[in-house]
């Protein structure tokens, strides 16, 4: 351990708003050689702000930058991996009908005599890179197909290739199994044997003391501490991020002595989930909690229909619904807001009012048609009861604040007055006051009498809301907490941990 | 396709993950499927050469080679250029009119300058297809409007202009110099010379499009724009320099007709652009972007050309002939598909294998 | 296809950032624009000839645009769906070879007429099957079936050409309906757009058309059959190009196999002059019908001035550059301004 040297980069004071959202307000980072350095904080705490401040993706709006001891200021990726510092992301964007060795040297390939490409030097030089990695990874295959385990070690070995002294990885192991975990720790410490210093973003604790030496706590923005992991434990980490008094619903469980409304028996995707059996009662919020990646959006759009499922069953009102087919579970009573509110949920380009009302434009018809007053008059209703903030209806729904836009979905849903309600990640990036906007809302279907199942990362959200906490990891059901037992310790070691975890 | 469907193949593709121990498995295997696709086209060219010549010997005759070489070299050559474009996953609907204004300016040299030296004219015709090829690249890359729309309205714009330019007039065979004619009526054996010089031509193409990191960006651009961006491709600037090259080519594909039909009015080349996308996505090229050979594009033209003629030889009516070429277009892009989808489920299945 | 978005794009916190696009004020900016393009081209044509603003030339020009503009009805909505159908002319062709394949093979006029119609919507069917089943990319499928149906057409007839239609069926292609200077290929076409312009406009398919054009998968996140909706409007061009392959046939006497060869790539133009998005997600009806007329106008007053017909591509390929220019000219004069150099994505280059 090398912590007497100078940290090789070094971040302080680092803030980043974007209009009313502060995304950053304080981001403080020391990268040393040969050092890997995780960072763990919830979801929104401010670990991508600072990851995407590394890839030279966003300008911080203050603090400093410092390579070596000298102050930089990345104006695009490029300038980042010049200055050797290189990320790999959990997905990464590859070129998938080129070999694995040309996704590593695009435009850098090796050249021999008339500038043309040296092929055999570079597949050499890409194959003496994974056994440098001790990996067994064929440099002539194409990038189509490999997983993602594979197309990060690919990254990795680009960064290596352009002699990169700083490798941030952001959440690289959320998609992984455990197999693939430990060959990407395998090849982390070979990387750091050699030098390299490495930023480290997990959820997952147990990985951070496995692979870590130091470990640096944001919450809300804020650099809260750094410490080596010899000096701490995952005990003492968890309150870190925590760090404030969990607000809790305070009426009482409903729902529970009522029949179950949305039932879901045995539903299986090959790859992506199996065995997924649960309920929900009228006027009951059920949480669906877990890592990202560990199959819960998907279970929500396979009992929405947009996924076709495998086996199982899909019953609302103990009546099974067809499976594929996002109409027949409209038809049914089901609602789902999306996980990505701007690709799934929304038409960006289309009007603020024709988002609203794009469930609904059966019922919307007069005589056959629909007039865009009526849609409009319906709009602005809707947008009354949410308190849509907005300049005009028929300006085009990218006008709006993320917040707003998620009120968007949610009166394109709560209009068609459904009988369940899937919400999927329902606050992301939104500000904090509509957030608690949006929590009433959930809350209130639920009173009103709709089975809510409520999918999130955010575990103070999924204590505030939930009667119920399912949480998944890679795939499966594997723990079951009722509001009054659970613990963000409890849930968070349920959704990492490798036994089964049942409350009693 | 369907957003969505796009989407959910990606990740299936994605997340497909090979089993960690054996990762040479699954990538012997996609390979060798696709390289089945890009040997599949010379495949069913063979058969067909075959059976044709097993019903009708005279099907070899030196005669007909010659022909079948002739009528393909025109559209190998254009389907060198398009292959370019579409590589890059753009596509380029003016060349038919590049090759007939550049095919009726060039061979109309004679009638103004009667001593002209050949060079010039092939200069001019070529010049003429650079230039308009440049005012594509222009508008596309650097005005980013979609290639599909720049070259429909360049496509009439260039039609237009050739047919004011040429009025009432024509040019006739008796008005070219002998060896203007020669250019594509010269051959050793049943090999015409030209057919030589274009396969060369489109060997040295594919042979830049494999070898130099310029070729290897238009396949980079074609096959993920947002990494061509995020590693620093200069993605104008290629794409601009892929419809130069493509307008260039279509202008020599231009002066090389003019040698052979002799005849040459306003309507030449008319409809060239369908029959050579044709051909380059029979051959193999992704009309997607990102996959695919300049030397497959002009097995395609081959093919084409040697069903037409074979047909003919059998003595089936011709009127099949174009019910076929698009029913092989159809059948091609189908197996692509195929294979796609085949190779994402069965790296989604053995994932499965290895999660369970 | 048409995810263009950076990474920077991608993120949450940016709800501003995303393309520019124009709201229902700029379309009726852009309808305006042609419009005035119209007016100017019937104000050139009636100085440039004294024929121009007669009923025979009225009808004239109702004839040069009418097949063309009926086979952009159902083009503008599979454009507005985010496709392409390439294969219009070819479907019209083969309608047409069909019609008169099977009056030399002695069938009554009355029987040809639903079969020639039943046969396009078999045609639309092959298109939406091999875009929405096989999920294989529209532009390859129709150029595959554009080469395809004219050679069944080839096949069909040879060179044939078949003339000897009933008076009573041709005379319907070259007089004009009684009491009006439009011929009944115009008629048509208005009544239809009409229809098409309610249904686009004011129905729930319409807005669902709308909405898988602008995001797919918003639309089936939002419950609509993406796929369905696509097939039933390749059908529905199928039909109506058929519809407009019979028109052809009595206005010109004739059935060739030959018959409107090219004229995919001018149902084309006139959907993209209409300010049709080639993205999908924009256009209007009323958009088309001013593009069909403008189309028309300015080629007849061209033709009165003695241009050549074969050179109106000049005109027509201008305004389709202009058409796409125009509606970005600010975005591309911002973009030269503050420009270029820092590796910034060009867009997807294809529609």
């Amino acid at each position: 351990m090398s912590s007497e040297t100078d940290p090789v980069v070094s971040l302080s004071g680092a803030k980043k708003y974007f209009g009313a959202v502060h995304a950053l307000e304080d981001g403080r980072i020391d990268l040393y050689a040969g050092e890997a350095h995780a960072l763990v904080g919830e979801n929104g705490a401010g670990k991508s702000t600072l990851v995407k401040i590394f890839a030279g993706l966003h300008r911080p709006d203050a603090g400093r930058l410092c390579i070596e001891g000298k102050e930089v200021v990345f104006n695009s990726p490029r300038d980042a991996i010049q200055s050797g510092v290189a990320v790999i992301y959990q997905e990464p964007t590859l070129f998938p009908d080129l070999t694995v060795a040309e996704n590593i040297f695009m435009d850098r390939q090796p050249q021999r005599s008339f500038h043309r490409i040296d092929y055999r030097g570079m597949n050499q030089a890409a194959r003496a890179i994974f056994a440098r990695l001790e990996v067994d990874l064929d440099p002539t295959r194409l990038a189509l197909g490999l997983s993602i385990a594979e197309q990060q070690i690919v990254e990795i070995a680009k960064s290596l290739s352009l002699e990169a002294r700083v490798i941030v990885m952001d959440e690289p192991t959320a998609a992984l199994s455990s197999v693939e975990v430990d060959r990407l720790f395998r090849v982390a410490q070979t990387l750091k044997s050699s030098g390299v210093a490495i930023l480290f973003i997990s959820h997952r604790l147990d990985e951070v003391f496995t692979l870590c030496e130091r470990v640096t706590v944001m919450r809300d923005g804020r650099f809260v501490q750094a410490a080596f992991t010899t000096e701490t434990d995952e005990d003492s980490l968890v309150r870190a991020m925590v760090g404030r008094d969990v607000e809790r619903r305070s009426d009482q469980v409903r729902g529970v002595d009522l029949k179950p409304l949305l039932e879901v028996e045995h539903l299986t995707l090959e790859g992506l989930f199996a065995d997924i059996s649960f309920s929900v009662a009228a006027g009951e919020v059920v949480a669906l909690s877990g890592l990202v990646g560990a199959g819960r959006s998907e279970v929500a759009t396979a009992i929405f229909g947009v996924r076709r499922y495998d086996y199982g069953k899909v019953k609302v009102g103990g009546k099974p619904i067809k499976r594929g087919s996002p109409s027949a579970a409209m038809a049914a009573g089901i609602g789902l807001v999306p996980e990505d509110r701007r690709l799934q949920g929304l038409v960006m380009e289309q009007s603020i009012a024709r988002n609203i009302a794009m469930g609904s434009f059966k019922s919307l018809r007069r005589k056959g048609l629909i007039r865009s007053i009526t849609e409009t008059r319906f709009a602005a209703d809707w947008s009354v009861k949410l308190q849509i903030k907005y300049g005009n209806l028929a300006n085009s729904v990218s006008t709006l604040s993320g917040g707003n836009q998620q009120k968007v979905v949610l009166a394109k849903w709560m209009s068609r007055s459904p009988k369940v309600l899937i919400v999927d990640e329902p606050t992301r990036g939104i500000d904090i006051g509509t957030k608690a906007e949006v929590h009433r809302l959930i809350l209130e279907l639920a009173k009103s009498g709709v089975a809510v199942l409520v999918i999130s990362s955010e575990l103070p959200e999924v204590l505030n809301l939930a009667d119920r906490i399912l949480v998944m990891r890679e795939g499966r059901l594997v723990g079951e907490f009722d509001h009054s037992e659970a613990t963000e310790e409890a849930i968070i070691a349920a959704a990492t941990l490798s036994k089964e975890v049942k409350a009693a | 396709m369907t957003l969505l469907e796009q989407n959910s193949q990606n990740n299936s593709a994605r997340t497909g993950s090979s089993p960690t121990g054996v990762p040479g498995g699954a990538s012997k295997f996609t390979s060798l499927v696709f390289r089945a696709r890009e040997f599949g086209i010379f495949g069913i060219l063979i058969v067909f050469v075959l059976l044709t010549t097993a019903v009708k010997p005279r099907f070899l005759a030196a005669q007909n080679i010659k022909f079948i070489l002739i009528d393909t070299t025109i559209f190998a050559l254009l389907a060198l250029g398009e292959t370019m474009v579409v590589i890059s996953k753009n596509v380029d609907l003016s060349i038919g009119s590049i090759l007939g204004i550049s095919a009726f300016v060039s061979s109309n040299l004679y009638q103004q300058f009667h001593h002209i030296s050949i060079v010039i004219v092939f200069g001019v015709g070529i010049g003429i297809g650079l230039a308009l090829g440049v005012v594509n690249g222009v508008l596309i890359a650097f005005g980013r409007v979609p290639s599909l729309v720049v070259t429909l309205a360049s496509l009439y714009i260039i039609r237009g202009l050739d047919v004011l330019i040429v009025g009432g007039r024509q040019v006739v065979a008796s008005s070219l110099p002998s060896n203007f004619i020669s250019v594509t009526s010269a051959s050793f054996g049943a090999i015409p010379v030209i057919s030589i010089v274009v396969a060369i031509i489109v060997v040295g193409g594919a042979y830049y499009l494999k070898n130099y990191r310029s070729g290897r960006d238009l396949y980079a651009i074609g096959s993920s724009e947002q990494a061509a961006a995020l590693v620093g491709i200069p993605i104008a600037k290629r794409i601009f320099t892929a419809f130069a090259i493509s307008g260039a080519i279509a202008g020599l594909a231009g002066v090389i007709w003019a040698s052979y039909y002799g005849t040459i009015d306003s309507t030449a080349g008319t409809g060239y652009e369908f029959t050579v996308v044709t051909a380059v996505v029979v051959g193999g090229v992704a009309i997607v972007g990102g996959s695919g050979s300049a030397i497959g594009a002009a097995i395609g033209a081959l093919l084409l050309n040697t069903i037409n003629s074979s047909l003919y030889v059998l003595g089936v009516s011709a009127f099949w002939d174009q019910a076929i070429s698009g029913l092989l277009l159809i059948l091609a892009i189908a197996l692509d598909r195929g294979l796609g989808l085949y190779v994402a489920k069965s790296l989604r299945k053995r994932s499965s294998r290895v999660a369970s | 296809m048409l995810q263009a978005e950076t990474f920077e794009l991608k993120d949450d916190l940016h709800p501003e950032s995303g393309k520019n696009h124009l709201d229902i004020r700029s379309f009726l900016r852009w309808e305006s624009g042609l419009g005035i393009v119209l007016v100017a081209s019937l104000v050139i044509g009636t100085l440039a000839s004294s024929q121009f603003l007669s009923s025979a030339n009225f009808f004239n020009i109702g004839l040069s645009v009418g097949d063309i503009a009926i086979m952009a009805l159902p083009l503008t909505l599979i454009v507005i769906s985010g496709e392409i159908d390439l294969s219009v002319a070819s479907t019209l062709g083969l309608s047409s070879s069909l019609l008169g394949y099977l009056w030399i093979h002695g069938w009554p006029i009355q029987l040809i007429l639903p079969v020639v119609l039943v046969v396009g919507a078999l045609l639309g069917f092959i298109n939406g099957f091999l875009v929405t089943k096989l999920g294989l990319p529209s532009l390859a499928v129709t150029i595959g079936t554009l080469t395809l149906y004219r050679g069944i057409a080839l096949i069909l007839l040879g060179s044939n050409i078949v003339s000897n239609f009933p008076a009573s069926y041709t005379t319907i292609g070259v007089t004009p309906i009684p009491g009006t200077p439009l011929p009944w290929s115009v008629g048509i076409f208005l009544v239809l757009a009409l229809i098409f312009g309610v249904v686009a406009h004011f129905t729930p398919l319409g807005r669902s058309i709308f909405a898988i054009g602008s995001n797919a998968e918003a639309a089936a996140y939002s419950g609509i059959k993406v796929k369905q909706i696509k097939m039933r409007l390749y059908i529905l061009s199928g039909v109506i190009c058929s519809l407009a392959g019979i028109l052809f046939t009595f206005r010109l006497a004739t059935a060739e196999y030959d018959n409107a060869t090219g004229l995919e790539l001018n149902a084309v133009s006139i959907v993209l002059l209409a300010g049709v998005s080639i993205f999908g997600g924009r256009g209007t009806i009323l958009g088309v019908v001013l593009a069909a007329a403008t189309v028309g106008a300015i080629g007849n007053a061209l033709l009165l001035a003695n241009f050549p017909q074969q050179a109106m591509g000049l005109i027509f390929g201008g305004l389709l550059l202009i058409s796409v220019f125009v509606p970005n000219a600010r975005e591309l004069a911002l973009r030269f301004k503050g420009q270029l150099s820092k590796g910034r994505l060009v867009g997807s280059h294809r529609g």
